[in-house]
């Protein structure tokens, strides 16, 4: 259910939230609002819906006066020179649920647009109050920056601003300083099969596997970056954190990986010449051999992953549990 | 006496190897190498002695010559046919995030020692090293070494037999009190022999050295080894990382430890040919372990250095020149199966296979590689890092 601007005034309200709001006719443009309201104390803000080649969307919000480069920026989240588009008006809609000219930080409130990277302006720091709409543009409302974070937080978002101005070289030794703002999972378009969400779970469990004192914001960030190391994977991929973590699923991946290879070698030992002949036993241990040499590497892999994983469980909750304890009188 | 001279100095110029750089103007001499460094090669008797003490199928990497220099080898085989365990030190200097393939190589066999042998590992990220030498900042540095481990770790090993630690984090302590006891043995004139260091360089880099020597020294560990002040250790590492080495040798007797012993590989040769090693600044020199199986398969397309001929027809009649031909020195390297790579050699060489299929090979090859790396990075967590990382005893670690 899409929110409304009044649900969202509400909810503001409750979070003990103070902001100002100003009623004014639609405007579809900062300039046009600041004619309402540019006069009042406080930063206009601007905010650009964008997407990537790979279907992942991102909330630019900065000040009415920053410069955004889209090519500095798709450069700096690892993009490449292109990477970044403004966003069509029908995912403003299906995924913002907010029609044009109302893009607003405020739009993350709703669950379609969970996946989209929101990026905000270190400008607006050094504001006491800025402007946003409150998912309508037919209002602006004023809050401070720390007011704003309190609201991102309350909806799981771990507010970072950024300097959107910096143009740092990025290379081979210089990775993309905004990386980590890139969506891990794929967007809720219907359309689109989801391989990535499988992925994107993972980083849940990451969490959720270690609950110790540091911030699990930071790790939601972490997770991200991990699998965008991981170029390409496609539908077959392993989720590599419950494959990991549950021997349920370990085995299942385990049997997988054996049955396909067993089901290759099926096909080449009956294309070659001659084994048409053989049975039983002799095709059986043949079969047999050639799939724990070829399986072995893979598995021990695996295996060797499973183990790792168990052992940092088990060291973080040692860690734990002695920080935890009585000292003895 | 003036014309052995020159030629001598013709051919130090001609090639350079050095922690800090590689290159020749044609291939690498490794005869010349090991003479000139002093170490023994490693021949087929001791490959053979690896597989009877071992129990198992030595590593491609031995079988092909990659690891084809020693020192001392034959000491720890010894010791450990009569029961002496030892341990394995290795280490990286994180210069940059981007891994490929020729970082991998000494990890790699590191872990088949790891579990040939079933003996415990240090890995030291030197990351104060290249905050030194390539002028990053600390906390980019550390960082670096952050994001390296995760890849080292994503090679298999296993937590329960691995410390891994990074310099800015584990100097002092019995760390510490041994780099000094290496440091009053080595005058700053030697250090200048051995590393080239100029009036110019400045000290961190003229103090670095003991860093990288002592974690030989199984008391460097006193979480792990204590007790065990006699406990040798083998160090396998690429050849240019000999003279750190060399230097920890000649110091080791004069403070009562025992020398490491060195297993060292050649370098993994730049998909563009064999000038010299693989660089991280250069993308196309390289497989990255980020690569996708479509980059691998252009990269190896477009910029592997074939010993093919110019047509199809010469190819048929002449074959290939082995020697120069990167996609077959990369399968030397990495397919498993002795019997296909011979066959490929063979066939080849003789112009029966065109380079197309031998690439066409090497491209699964490397992308079977790659691919399980990935999914093993994907699995490593900041977590995992820590437990890797912590100070803390590792009572399996000669199960």
């Amino acid at each position: 259910m899409a929110y409304s601007k009044d649900q969202l005034l509400a909810r503001l309200k409750d979070l003990q939230i103070e902001f100002s709001q100003y009623e004014h006719p639609a405007v579809m443009t900062v300039e046009a609002q600041a004619k309402y309201v540019g006069n009042i104390g406080g930063g206009l803000s601007k905010n650009l819906f964008l997407k990537d080649k790979k279907h992942r969307f991102y909330i630019v919000s900065a000040l009415a006066d920053t410069k955004v480069d889209m090519k500095v920026l798709s450069q700096r989240l690892g993009l490449g020179k292109g990477g970044l588009r403004m966003a069509p008006e029908e995912t403003m809609l299906e995924i913002l649920k907010v029609p044009l000219g109302s893009v607003t930080p405020f739009a993350l409130v709703n669950e379609s647009a969970r996946d989209v990277a929101l990026l905000l302006d270190k400008g607006f720091k050094a504001q006491e109050r800025c402007f946003f709409h409150p998912l309508s543009n037919d209002m602006s409302i004023s809050l401070n920056t720390n007011d704003l974070d309190k609201f991102l937080k309350s909806i799981g978002r771990d507010p970072a601003y950024v300097d959107l101005e910096a143009n740092p070289a990025v290379g081979k030794d210089q990775p993309p300083d905004l990386a980590a703002f890139v969506p891990s999972g794929s967007t809720v378009l219907p359309d689109l099969p989801d391989p990535a969400s499988a992925v994107q779970s993972a980083g849940g469990s990451h969490v959720n596997a270690n609950n110790n004192c540091k911030a699990a914001t930071e790790k939601a960030i972490k997770p991200a970056k991990d699998v965008q190391n991981v170029k390409d994977k496609s539908a077959k991929a392993v989720n590599p954190s419950s494959s990991f973590t549950d021997a349920e699923k370990f085995v299942e991946e385990i049997l997988d990986r054996i049955s396909a290879k067993l089901l290759s070698e099926k096909l080449f030992m009956q294309t070659k010449e001659g084994n048409i002949a053989q049975q039983g036993q002799e095709l059986g241990n043949e079969i047999a051999n050639r799939l724990r040499k070829c399986c072995y590497p893979e598995l021990k892999n695996l295996a060797t992953i499973f183990k790792n994983t168990a052992y940092t469980q088990g060291f973080h909750a040692g860690k734990a549990s002695s920080l935890t304890q009585c000292p003895r009188t | 006496m003036d014309k052995n001279e020159e030629k001598q100095r013709e051919e130090e110029r001609e090639q350079v190897v050095s922690p800090w750089e590689v290159s020749s103007s044609g291939k690498i001499d490794y005869d010349k190498l090991i003479d000139k460094f002093g170490c023994q090669r490693l021949d087929q008797s001791l490959v053979d002695r690896v597989q009877r003490l071992t129990g198992r199928p030595p590593h491609v990497f031995l079988r092909r010559g990659v690891f084809f220099a020693h020192r001392d080898l034959n000491d720890i085989l010894d010791a450990y046919e009569k029961g002496e365990k030892f341990y394995l030190y290795t280490g990286r200097g994180p210069s940059s995030e981007a891994l490929h393939l020729g970082h991998l190589v000494p990890f790699m066999f590191t872990k088949y020692l790891q579990d040939a042998f079933k003996v415990p590992l240090v890995i030291q990220l030197t990351d104060d090293e290249k905050c030194m030498w390539k002028n990053l900042s600390v906390e980019e540095s550390q960082r670096l070494a952050r994001e390296n481990a995760k890849d080292i770790i994503a090679c298999g090993f296993d937590v329960t037999k691995t410390f891994i630690f990074s310099d800015f984090d584990y100097v002092g302590g019995a760390f510490y009190k041994n780099m000094v006891k290496v440091a009053k043995c080595v005058t700053y004139n030697k250090v200048v022999g051995i590393f080239g260091f100029t009036g110019e360089d400045h000290i961190g880099k003229v103090s670095f050295p003991p860093v990288q020597a002592v974690p030989s020294f199984p008391s460097s560990f006193p979480h792990l080894f204590s007790g065990k002040d006699h406990l040798r250790c083998l160090i396998p590492c690429a050849i240019d990382q000999d003279p750190y080495f060399r230097m920890t040798r000649d110091v080791a007797p004069r403070i009562g430890y025992h020398k490491p012993a060195l297993i060292e590989s050649s370098f993994f040769p730049a998909l563009q040919g064999e000038t010299g090693k693989m660089s991280a600044s250069d993308p196309n020199s390289a497989i990255y372990v980020t690569d996708s199986a479509k980059a691998i398969k252009n990269k190896i397309n477009k910029y592997a250095f074939s010993g093919g001929q110019e047509s199809v027809e010469l190819h048929r009649k002449l074959g290939a020149n082995l020697e120069v031909d990167i996609p077959v020195k990369y399968l030397s390297f990495f397919l498993e199966d002795d019997a296909e790579l011979e066959h490929i050699k063979k066939e080849y060489g003789a112009g029966g296979m065109l380079t197309g299929e031998v690439k066409q090979r090497l491209a699964k090859v490397l992308t079977e590689l790659v691919e399980r790396h990935q999914v093993a990075r994907a699995a490593v967590t900041d977590e995992m890092v820590d437990a890797f990382m912590a100070v803390r005893p590792l009572p399996n670690m000669f199960d």
